[in-house]
């Protein structure tokens, strides 16, 4: 009786350093971001970022491969920091956000890498147009914040071809591909 | 000579409203092809930037134009009172379409807090954007009212016309020769 409730009280204190926990991106602080570079004739690299989207994923530390994460994105809050250039992103010619005013990235596994690396493969949505693709992730810390809460951060990065998103590439070869840069953090729910 | 009188138009007005006629048709023009242009094409960064540059000049020929027009005697209208109100009404939408318009472009090119150049002589500083994603409702805007204008000055015209061989009065000719000695009243 005494070694089952002493075995009990062990896992209870050792519990909450492994959980498979949901954990709610952190938008509204703003700890999450997705950035993206694309080349601009070849000659340099323009960068941007989506500035709306939201999120929740799942993860342990004991069981990595369980992970999970879904994104939505608003492809309208596409920002370059040139009001003509993310008009014109907007339009038809590109992202075409009056047809398509959604993206998302949804997980369907997740692979551990070894330490704290892991391979996130999932459907992207973007354009109408669901694509599998694969993101390069790492775990870039855990734990206690100074008010209240527990957080996890990931970074990735992948890349992808816009053409394979039904997007006509009238930027010219060096910009067939857009490269991601993803930091997410999110508070365990 | 310049000014106007009662009876008729001076060249400062005949020359302003011929300037702005053409001018709003060569934007409406450059507004038109600058739409179809695509990254590659030679001219996607000077039609823009024409397009900018003569509006905001046209903008401050309007303005000109409005507080001569305020401040100098017009020529009675003819026809019917009635109609004269109709005239008034319809130009008053004119002068309003071209603000609007004027106002929805400068909105979509400073909607990043940027100038816009207009040629290499001086730019209209940005205040940014008081909206999200306002270049894209102020360029619908701006598309629209553009096309709207467009239609205005054809029933401008026709009606210039209908006063000029169907009314056979000098609505149409005072718009062409300025009046003799402006000091007449």
């Amino acid at each position: 009786m005494k070694k089952l409730l002493s075995a009990l009280l062990f896992t209870a204190f050792l519990s909450p350093l492994a959980q498979a926990a949901d954990y709610q991106v952190d938008v509204k602080g703003a700890h999450a971001f997705i950035n993206f570079k694309i080349s601009h004739l070849g000659y340099s690299w323009l960068t941007g970022r989506f500035n709306e989207f939201d999120g929740e994923f799942t993860f342990d530390d004991q069981n990595p491969n369980g992970a999970k994460i879904m994104l939505d994105i608003d492809p309208a809050s596409v920002d370059t920091n040139h009001a003509e250039r993310d008009k014109h992103i907007r339009s038809k010619d590109f992202l075409n956000v009056k047809k398509f005013p959604k993206a998302k990235f949804e997980s369907t596994h997740i692979t551990h890498e070894g330490d704290d690396k892991f391979k996130v493969i999932g459907n992207l949505t973007m354009h109408g147009v669901t694509k599998k693709i694969i993101i390069d992730a790492n775990k870039v810390g855990e734990g206690k914040d100074p008010w209240g809460g527990y957080r996890a951060g990931f970074a990735g990065t992948t890349k992808i071809k816009m053409e394979d998103f039904g997007i006509k590439n009238v930027l010219g070869p060096a910009s067939a591909e857009i490269q991601f840069d993803l930091h997410i953090e999110g508070i365990r729910k | 000579m310049l000014k106007n009188n009662s009876q008729g138009y001076g060249l400062v007005s005949i020359i302003i409203h011929w300037l702005s006629a053409i001018t709003v048709f060569t934007l409406f023009g450059l507004g038109l092809y600058l739409s179809e242009l695509s990254y590659y094409d030679e001219l996607y960064r000077v039609i823009p930037h024409w397009h900018k540059s003569l509006g905001v000049l046209l903008a401050l020929a309007v303005i000109f134009r409005i507080v001569w027009m305020v401040s100098h005697p017009s020529p009675k209208p003819h026809g019917s009172p009635a109609m004269a109100n109709v005239a008034k009404a319809a130009h008053g939408v004119l002068y309003l379409a071209l603000f609007s318009l004027f106002i929805t472009g400068y909105l979509i090119s400073t909607a990043d807090g940027r100038a816009i150049d207009v040629f290499d002589w001086f730019s209209v500083p940005g205040f940014g954007s008081f909206i999200e994603n306002q270049e894209d409702l102020a360029g619908q805007i701006h598309e629209l009212i553009a096309y709207i204008i467009m239609g205005l000055a054809a029933l401008h015209a026709l009606a210039a016309l209908k006063h000029h061989f169907l009314d056979r009065d000098n609505t149409l000719s005072r718009m062409l020769k300025p009046v003799r000695h402006s000091n007449e009243n």
